[in-house]
């Protein structure tokens, strides 16, 4: 590790923990329903999309039919980008005459736009036209992230509410996060990146000459210049936790991600809102200090395992040392493990972006994490496997770490025999029984779909390494998908009906298998009385209560995929270093 | 059923304000404030586009610098279908593959038996990366002046030009622009 890379990440770091703050004040102000400064703009905007869909803003609603406009909008935007990609090829806006997209990869592809998972089994610039990646990919991901946010707004508001029977007006929640929170960001972002060289055009792409024409089997003089509207795309796809890239390579590509100074500002809109988020928490229940806690039990895990994948890649890959390959770090070169990774982005940022974007459940690559050193590679895996909790998805990431702080109080009261509270309100066996389902469910997914693909044949022939590494790709396309991050060790050719239909299934039941309960509980948790504070309640701000959620998340990820990852990763590098 | 006008109604306005008025409101911005960047940065000599900035391109002439190999099919550097190798790192091919790309850059500059420096040898992330490690530049500059018949002098100099620092001096990696480069190399020496 060089101490320039290691300066890197202090950097980013200390920049997101200062920008999480005044935005998670601002985000609190957006969902109390406050006037903001963006509201001369936006709210003339809001009030027509009420008056036009006919919802009555001030009107709440209860559990049940919060989630069920959450089911009913989500479903329409699968449906919607289903069709759009079926039918793509007769719609306009499509300069490069892109055909119809199979059924299989079609649903595949819906279902993760709709999931906020954005698993690509497709290249973007070989397979959708511009209509398919704005009107179908780019608003959904606008979409999925503002459900998500909305899902985690209702929990916080169950548990700030005192014998309350609403949780709140989806719609309202929906459009308030659309328009003053993930708009305007994206907008300053997308700006910002095109000023980096992030293509934006509706033009076809355009075809040089080569300098130095190839002549290997048959002559090739020509390259394409691949466009598009990319920049406003990639705006959303980092700030909404999506990760869906607009070309094959995701933020690798020169175009999507041109300098570092592009990457340092995606790498940031990656974690931006999801660590904003804590302070939101914090202040609409009333307490700022609990959202701090979370903050940095987030910290605490996320920080040594980035230092992890840093020092793995940095080490460089023993079987080239041997060909006589220069893998030391030094004034002109990064060294280390360079497959798969771009020189402008080196070693330091390309293994901070690989924590970042499994930690959230973003998914967007710089590098290609099949092509990672075996414990390079394992660390983004177990990162999604831990539930994606770590920051997690916009939404999605609290309100599962909001689980594990129910469970941590739970445990923490059987220790002592205490009936177990989380702000005032007492933890019961029907919020222990949600809590886990939401903790319980993923692990399921991806422990029985990565055994289910790994003894069908159909699904061991899509596999790209030979011997533990093939595993490796299957654990990490079932962690991915029953996480609903979206990043893959992408040798893998998952564009399949098989991967295609399996991570569907998986995608899908992760998303509104824990939306449900979350919501159930956020019904439950409204409802009760909040019991005042004694010299016994276990306060839920302290180190001692921060080290305690962090065992139990840490625990339950090693628990249930020590064994898994025993196979692939772990076996992979001792082989690598025994011989 | 009273759930669907708002759900449908809401899910229509939101999507086109999303889906078409912002990237249409962006795409306007970028075309007016940023014309070469958002149109893929292309390098222009008079009126023939040579090139992007952004994009690498293969080199196989000796008098050229060499750019990182690519993984793209079926040919390097496909601009169409960008693509890393996706090589695990005990998988025999990488080895063999990595051998294969250092016997390459031997057979044309014999007698330069250095370590090859680790990005010149390795496939890059995209499949398309503009640029090298200023030491993979320097491996390869004996080897260029000798094809030009020019000093390493001449040759480092533009290596020079052709190089970015870190940006603010901190983030990212020094860099060389390949494509840029053997631009360079022939404006200043002849092709």
């Amino acid at each position: 590790m060089t101490a320039l890379g290691l300066l890197q990440i202090a950097l980013y770091v200390l920049v997101l923990v200062a920008l999480a703050k005044p935005l998670g004040a601002f985000m609190a102000r957006v969902y109390q329903g406050e006037r903001t400064f963006l509201s001369p703009i936006f709210a003339p905007v809001e009030r027509i999309i009420y008056k036009c869909s006919g919802v009555d803003a001030r009107s709440e609603t209860d559990w049940k039919r919060y989630a069920a406009a959450v089911l009913l909008v989500n479903f329409i935007g699968f449906l919607f980008v289903y069709l759009l990609q079926r039918f793509q090829h007769v719609l306009p806006l499509n300069p490069q005459g892109m055909a119809a997209v199979t059924p299989d990869s079609s649903f595949n592809t819906a279902v993760s736009f709709a999931t906020n998972t954005n698993w690509q089994g497709y290249g973007g610039e070989a397979t959708m036209s511009y209509l398919t990646q704005m009107l179908g990919l780019g608003a959904q991901n606008f979409l999925s992230a503002a459900s998500g946010l909305a899902v985690l707004v209702a929990l916080i508001r169950g548990l700030a509410r005192r014998q309350a029977g609403q949780i709140g007006n989806f719609y309202v929640d929906f459009t308030r996060g659309t328009l003053y929170i993930l708009l305007p960001l994206c907008v300053v972002l997308s700006i910002l990146l095109m000023s980096q060289g992030v293509a934006q055009s509706f033009s076809a792409n355009k075809t040089v000459e080569l300098l130095d024409p190839v002549t290997t089997a048959e002559q090739v003089s020509q390259q394409t210049i691949p466009l598009g509207p990319a920049a406003s795309q990639i705006a959303i796809k980092q700030l909404g936790t999506n990760g869906g890239g607009f070309f094959n390579v995701n933020s690798a590509h020169p175009l999507e991600n041109p300098t570092p100074l592009s990457n340092f500002l995606e790498l940031l809109a990656i974690l931006l809102i999801p660590a904003a988020l804590c302070y939101t928490f914090g202040r609409m229940v009333g307490d700022p200090r609990q959202g701090r806690a979370i903050m940095i039990a987030m910290l605490v895990i996320f920080v040594p395992l980035t230092f992890a994948v840093y020092l793995a890649e940095q080490s460089g890959n023993p079987r080239l040392d041997a060909l006589q390959v220069d893998q030391a770090a030094s004034a002109t070169h990064s060294g280390g493990n360079m497959e798969g990774k771009e020189v402008r982005f080196g070693i330091a940022h390309s293994a901070l972006w690989a924590a970042a974007t499994t930690a959230a459940s973003n998914g967007s690559v710089n590098s290609m994490h099949d092509s990672y050193t075996p414990l390079g590679g394992l660390v983004p895996m177990w990162l999604m496997q831990l539930g994606e909790v770590v920051f997690g998805g916009v939404g999605s990431g609290l309100y599962g770490m909001l689980m594990f702080a129910m469970l941590a109080v739970f445990i923490g009261g059987l220790m002592v025999g205490r009936t177990p509270e989380y702000l005032g309100k007492k933890i019961e066996s029907y919020e222990i029984k949600m809590a886990c389902l939401v903790i319980l469910i993923p692990p399921v997914i991806v422990l029985v779909g990565t055994a289910i693909a790994s003894v069908t044949p159909a699904a061991v022939a899509s596999v790209a390494n030979p011997g533990v590494h093939g595993f490796s790709e299957i654990l990490y396309a079932f962690s991915s998908a029953g996480n609903n991050n979206g990043s893959a060790f992408a040798g893998l050719s998952a564009n399949t009906p098989f991967y295609n239909f399996a991570l569907g299934i998986a995608m899908w039941t992760s998303r509104f298998w824990l939306m449900i309960p979350v919501l159930a509980l956020a019904g439950s948790l409204a409802a009760k009385q909040t019991t005042a504070v004694t010299a016994g309640t276990l306060p839920t701000h302290t180190p001692l209560f921060i080290t305690m959620l962090v065992g139990v998340v840490l625990m339950v990820g090693a628990l249930t995929f020590v064994p898994a990852l025993a196979l692939g990763p772990i076996v992979e590098h001792l082989m690598m270093i025994g011989q | 059923m009273s759930e669907l006008r708002p759900a449908l109604t809401v899910f229509v306005l939101l999507t086109l304000l999303t889906g078409v008025v912002y990237p249409a409101a962006i795409t306007s911005v970028g075309q007016l404030a940023f014309n070469s960047q958002v149109n893929g940065s292309q390098i222009q000599q008079g009126e023939r586009v040579v090139g992007s900035r952004l994009l690498g391109q293969p080199f196989t002439s000796p008098k050229y610098f060499w750019s990182r190999p690519s993984a793209t099919a079926p040919q390097p550097y496909n601009g169409a279908v960008s693509s890393g190798s996706n090589q695990g790192p005990t998988n025999p091919a990488l080895q063999s593959a990595v051998s294969d790309r250092i016997a390459a850059l031997r057979g044309v500059d014999p007698g330069n038996d250095a370590p090859v420096p680790v990005d010149l040898v390795t496939a890059s992330a995209s499949g398309l990366d503009p640029h090298i490690s200023p030491a993979a530049a320097e491996y390869q500059v004996a080897r260029v002046a000798r094809h030009r018949n020019a000093s390493e002098h001449e040759i480092r100099r533009l290596v020079q030009q052709a190089t970015q620092g870190r940006t603010l001096g901190i983030l990212g990696e020094p860099r060389v622009n390949v494509l840029e480069l053997n631009l360079l190399l022939d404006a200043q020496l002849g092709r």
